[in-house]
C-alpha cells in the first residue's frame, strides 16, 4: 500500500492537468454542440416577424455545468472508483463474510415469524391489514410458486413457461371440490397438489422428447389450454365470471373465522378484525413456503435432486449412466407442478374468488422472472427476488407522495412495469446470473465448504 | 461362458451393420471382448468406430445384426434391444465419450454419485424415504461416497474432490470420465479415445490407470483409440475396421503387420494402385499390351510420381509424339497440376469401397499411363 501512495503521490499535480485539460475538451465539444442547438433560437417578435434571440447565458452555463462534472469526473469520481477495485482486489483472498451473512437464513426466518405481529404493534389491528395481506402474504405466495418452478427450471434445466397451469389446477381444485363437495381446505388442499402433479405428468409424457425454444414453446400453449378451457367450460366453471364465495379455511377444522360468537375472535376475545384471518393466513403459506424448501434443500441432497442437476448439465451422459431421464424428467415436472398447486389452492382460500382473468401468461412470466432474477436453483436468490419484484410493485401502489412532485394526475403503479423493466435490465447487466449466482455442492468430500461460480453451471437446454 | 479359446467371452458382436440413409457406416462386423482383456478398435477417422460404439451403448439402434453380452452372472442382454439407460443399469455397460461430457457445473463428488444414481435411488426406496431421513439411506450414501472417494483417489484427484469439473485441466477431466464410468460398476468399459488431447506423460498415466482397472475388476475394456503408442502398448486384443468393415483381428503384433491394416493405414503407392487397375481394365488392357516393358520402368515412373507430389517439375524427357491426340496433348501440357490432383483422387478413390466413381477416375488415371507410356517407347 505505501508503494502505491508513493506512485499516486507525484501523479496527483498531474491529475488536475488531466481534469482541466478534459474539462476544456469538454467545454469545446458542448460549445460546438450547443451552439446552434441553444445558443440561438428563432422567435416571433411583437410584430409577427422572425428574430433570432441570442441564449450566450444559457449556452454558456450549460458549457460550465459540462465543464464541472467532466472536471468532477476525472479528478475525483475516477481515481476513487479505481481506488475502490484496487481495495475490493486486495481484500479478495481474506473472503470473510461477516456474521449477518452467515446468519442470513437464521435472520429471516425469525423476522418473518414475527413480521405479522410486529406490523399489529406499529401499525395498529386495521393498520397491519395492509401489510400483512398485501405484502406478506402475496409475496410469500410467489416466493412458494418461484420455488415450485424452481425445480422446474433451476434444478432440472427444463424451460417452462406455463407454470401457472398448475396453479390455476390447485386454484380450481379447491374452488369447484369445495363449492361441489364442501370438501374442507384441509382435505382439499393435498388432493388439489396432487392434482397439479397428476397434470403435470399429463404435460410431461408428451413434451419429453422436445428440449430447450420447443419446450418453452409447448409449456406455453398447455398454460394457455388449460385457461382456455377455464373460460370455455361455463357448466362447471362458470367461465369468466370465475367461481366465488369460496369457504374460508378454518383453524385446522375447530375454529371458524367469522363474526359468529364461536368464531376466532370471540372465542380468544380478540377484536373483531379480518386481520386475524389474514395472519393465520400468513401463517399457513409461511408453512408452505417452508415445506417447499425443505422438500428442495433434502431432494437436492438425494439421488433424485442430483440426478436432476446431472440432467440440466448434461442429458446424454445421464442416459450413459444409466439414469431413467424420462422418469427423472417427470418426477420433476411432476414435484414442481405440485407446489404450483398448493399455492393454488391457498390462492383460492385467500381471495374466496378465482376466475381464469388470474392465470394468464404475464403470471407464468412473473414467476420466470422471479426464478432467472434470484439465481437458478438457489432458494435465498429467488426469495430476495420475490420480495424485490412482487413487494416492489406493491410499494409503488403505495407512493402517492409521487402525485405532489409529478401532480394529481400521475398514477406511479401504471409505471411500475416500465420500471421493473428497466431494474431488470440493469440487475442482470451487473448480476447476469441473477441475485446468487453460485451454486451450493449437494455434498462435501472436504471440511471447506466452497460454493461453485455460476461460469461453471449450465442452465440446461430442454 | 468361457469358450473353446478358453477365454471369458463378455461381449460378442455379430453380422452387426449400422446404415445412415446411402451411407454404411458399419457393414456386417462380427467381434468378440473377452473378460480381463483390453480390446481396441482402431481404423482411420470414418471408419465407424463411434458408430459402433454408439450400438454397443444403445444409442444407436443398429439397422442388422447382434450383440451378446453375457454378465458374470450368466445373465445374457440382446443390447440391440435395451434402450439407452438401460444398456448401462442391466447390461452394466459403462462408457466414455470421445468429447468429454461432464457434469461441469457439479463436484467431482458430485459426479461420481451422480454416476451411482440407480443403487441410491433404490436404497432411497425411491426418494420417499430418503425424504424423511432413513437410516437405511444413510448408510448406502456413506457407502457410495467412500466409493467415490477410493476412484478420486485412484485418478489423484482426491483433493480437488470439492471443486466443480469443469475446472479440471483436459488430461484429469478425461481421467474423471473414466472414473464416472467404473463408478456405475460396469463389466464392461467402453473408452471413446481416452488418450484424445493427453500429453505423452498424461498419456502414459492413463495406460497404468486402464491396465490396473483390467486386472484389478477383472473388467472388460473396449477401446476407441488413434494413439498407437496407447493401443499397441496396453491392448490385448486389435480389431481394425475401414470404411465400416473389420480389416483384421487379432494380437496388435499381428494387426501391425498385416498388409491390410498397412493398407488402409499409409495407402498404396500410387504406381502399384494403376497397375491394379490396368489390369482390372479391360479396354485399358488393350492399350497396356507391352505391360512387362512397363513393369521394367516402374522405378523410374516411381520417382517420377513422388516428384510431382512434392510439386517438382518433371524432367523433359516427357515430350509427346505427334500420333497422340490433340486432346491428350492439351491435357499433358496445360494441366500438370490438374494431372497430379488427379491422380490422388483416383488413389482416394480407389481406397473407398464405392464402386462406380473410383473405376472412372482410376480409368483417367490408367489411360494416362498408358499414354505416358507410349510417349517414352
Amino acid at each position: 500500500m505505501t508503494a502505491q501512495s508513493q506512485t499516486q503521490a507525484p501523479s496527483q499535480g498531474n491529475l488536475f492537468q488531466n481534469a482541466i485539460r478534459d474539462a476544456i475538451y469538454a467545454g469545446i465539444v458542448v460549445f460546438g454542440l450547443f451552439i446552434l442547438l441553444i445558443g440561438f433560437k428563432t422567435d416571433q417578435n411583437i410584430k409577427n416577424e422572425l428574430i433570432l434571440v441570442q441564449r450566450w447565458g444559457l449556452l454558456f452555463s450549460m458549457v460550465a455545468a459540462a465543464m464541472a462534472l467532466r472536471f468532477v469526473t476525472t479528478a475525483f469520481i475516477q481515481p476513487a472508483l479505481a481506488a475502490r477495485k484496487a481495495a475490493k482486489a486486495a481484500a479478495k483472498p481474506a473472503e470473510k463474510h461477516g456474521w449477518l451473512r452467515d446468519n442470513f437464513a437464521k435472520l429471516a426466518l425469525i423476522f418473518l415469524v414475527i413480521y405479522p405481529f410486529l406490523m399489529l404493534a406499529l401499525t395498529g389491528v386495521n393498520g397491519s391489514l395492509k401489510w400483512v395481506d398485501n405484502f406478506g402474504i402475496q409475496i410469500l405466495i410467489y416466493v412458494m410458486l418461484a420455488w415450485g418452478l424452481n425445480i422446474v427450471v433451476g434444478l432440472a434445466g427444463l424451460l417452462d413457461l406455463g407454470y401457472v397451469a398448475f396453479y390455476a389446477v390447485g386454484a380450481y381444485a379447491y374452488a369447484l371440490l369445495s363449492s361441489y363437495f364442501g370438501l374442507s381446505f384441509w382435505i382439499l388442499l393435498p388432493l388439489a397438489g396432487i392434482l397439479a402433479a397428476f397434470w403435470g405428468v399429463i404435460l410431461g409424457f408428451p413434451v419429453l422428447r422436445l428440449r430447450g425454444d420447443y419446450l418453452a414453446i409447448v409449456t406455453l400453449a398447455f398454460g394457455e389450454i388449460i385457461r382456455l378451457v377455464l373460460i370455455n367450460w361455463t357448466a362447471v366453471t362458470k367461465g369468466t365470471f370465475g367461481v366465488s364465495g369460496i369457504a374460508k379455511a378454518t383453524l385446522f377444522g375447530f375454529v371458524e373465522f367469522n363474526a359468529k360468537p364461536d368464531g376466532f375472535a370471540a372465542t380468544f376475545g380478540l377484536q373483531m378484525s379480518t386481520v386475524w384471518y389474514k395472519i393465520f393466513l400468513y401463517y399457513l403459506i409461511l408453512a408452505l413456503c417452508l415445506l417447499t424448501a425443505y422438500v428442495t434443500i433434502r431432494l437436492r441432497r438425494l439421488p433424485i435432486g442430483r440426478a436432476w442437476e446431472a440432467l440440466r448439465e448434461d442429458e446424454i451422459a445421464c442416459r450413459s449412466l444409466g439414469i431413467n431421464t424420462t422418469t427423472t424428467k417427470l418426477t420433476a415436472f411432476a414435484i414442481g407442478a405440485m407446489f404450483g398447486g398448493f399455492a393454488g389452492a391457498f390462492f383460492a382460500v385467500r381471495q374466496g374468488f378465482v376466475s381464469p382473468e388470474s392465470f394468464v401468461f404475464l403470471e407464468s412470466a412473473v414467476i420466470l422472472a422471479i426464478v432467472v432474477l434470484g439465481g437458478m436453483g438457489s432458494l435465498g436468490g429467488i426469495a430476495i427476488a420475490a420480495i424485490a419484484m412482487i413487494g416492489g410493485t406493491e410499494l409503488l401502489r403505495q407512493m402517492d407522495f409521487m402525485k405532489v412532485i409529478f401532480g394529481p394526475d400521475f398514477t406511479p403503479e401504471l409505471y411500475r412495469m416500465l420500471i421493473f423493466g428497466l431494474a431488470m435490465v440493469v440487475v442482470m447487466l451487473y448480476k447476469p446470473r441473477g441475485f446468487v449466482g453460485t451454486r451450493e455442492p449437494s455434498d462435501f468430500m472436504h471440511a471447506e465448504r466452497k460454493a461453485i461460480s455460476g461460469e461453471f453451471t449450465k442452465e440446461g437446454h430442454g | 461362458m468361457a469358450d473353446m479359446t478358453g477365454k471369458d467371452t463378455i461381449l460378442s458382436v455379430e453380422h452387426l451393420s449400422m446404415i445412415f440413409g446411402g451411407l454404411i457406416a458399419v457393414n456386417d462386423l462380427s467381434f468378440q471382448a473377452h473378460r480381463g482383456e483390453i480390446t481396441a478398435l482402431i481404423g482411420p477417422n470414418g471408419a465407424g468406430k463411434t458408430t459402433v460404439f454408439n450400438c454397443i451403448t444403445g444409442f444407436y439402434k443398429p439397422t442388422q445384426g447382434m450383440m451378446k453380452l453375457t454378465r458374470k452372472t450368466g445373465e445374457e442382454f440382446l443390447l440391440e434391444r435395451l434402450p439407452d439407460f438401460k444398456v448401462n443399469r442391466e447390461a452394466k455397460v459403462a462408457r466414455t465419450f470421445q468429447n468429454l461430457r461432464l457434469f461441469s457445473g457439479l463436484t467431482l463428488l458430485e459426479n461420481l454419485l451422480v454416476a451411482q444414481h440407480n443403487a441410491l435411488n433404490k436404497a432411497s426406496y425411491y426418494t420417499i424415504g430418503g425424504l424423511f431421513g432413513l437410516s437405511h439411506y444413510k448408510t448406502h450414501a456413506a457407502e457410495a461416497k467412500d466409493k467415490a472417494r477410493f476412484w478420486l483417489d485412484r485418478i489423484g484427484l482426491l483433493a480437488r474432490a470439492d471443486d466443480p469439473a469443469g475446472d479440471l485441466p483436459y488430461g484429469a477431466q478425461r481421467r474423471l470420465e473414466i472414473a464416472r464410468a467404473m463408478c456405475t460398476g460396469p463389466e464392461l468399459l467402453c473408452l471413446d479415445e481416452p488418450a484424445a488431447g493427453l500429453n505423452p506423460r498424461e498419456s502414459d498415466e492413463l495406460n497404468k490407470l486402464l491396465l490396473a482397472i483390467r486386472d484389478d475388476h477383472n473388467m472388460a475394456i473396449l477401446l476407441i483409440e488413434h494413439d498407437m503408442s496407447v493401443v499397441m502398448g496396453i491392448s490385448d486384443h486389435v480389431v481394425v475396421l475401414d470404411y465400416g468393415k473389420k480389416i483384421s483381428d487379432g494380437t496388435p503384433n499381428h494387426v501391425k503387420n498385416d498388409p491390410a491394416v498397412i493398407r488402409a493405414y499409409l495407402g498404396v503407392e500410387d504406381v502399384e494402385e494403376e497397375l491394379n487397375a490396368l489390369a482390372a481394365e479391360p479396354a485399358a488392357k488393350a492399350a497396356a499390351a507391352a505391360a512387362p516393358a512397363l513393369k521394367s520402368e516402374l522405378p523410374k515412373l516411381a520417382t517420377e510420381f513422388k516428384r510431382e507430389r512434392v510439386n517438382i517439375p518433371p524432367p523433359p524427357v516427357l515430350t509427346l509424339p505427334d500420333e497422340v491426340p490433340a486432346v491428350a496433348a492439351k491435357t499433358k501440357a496445360v494441366a500438370e497440376p490438374a494431372r497430379v490432383a488427379a491422380t490422388v483422387a483416383a488413389k482416394k478413390a480407389v481406397a473407398r469401397p464405392v464402386k462406380t466413381p473410383a473405376k472412372k477416375t482410376t480409368k483417367t488415371a490408367a489411360k494416362k499411363t498408358a499414354k505416358k507410356k507410349g510417349g517414352r517407347a
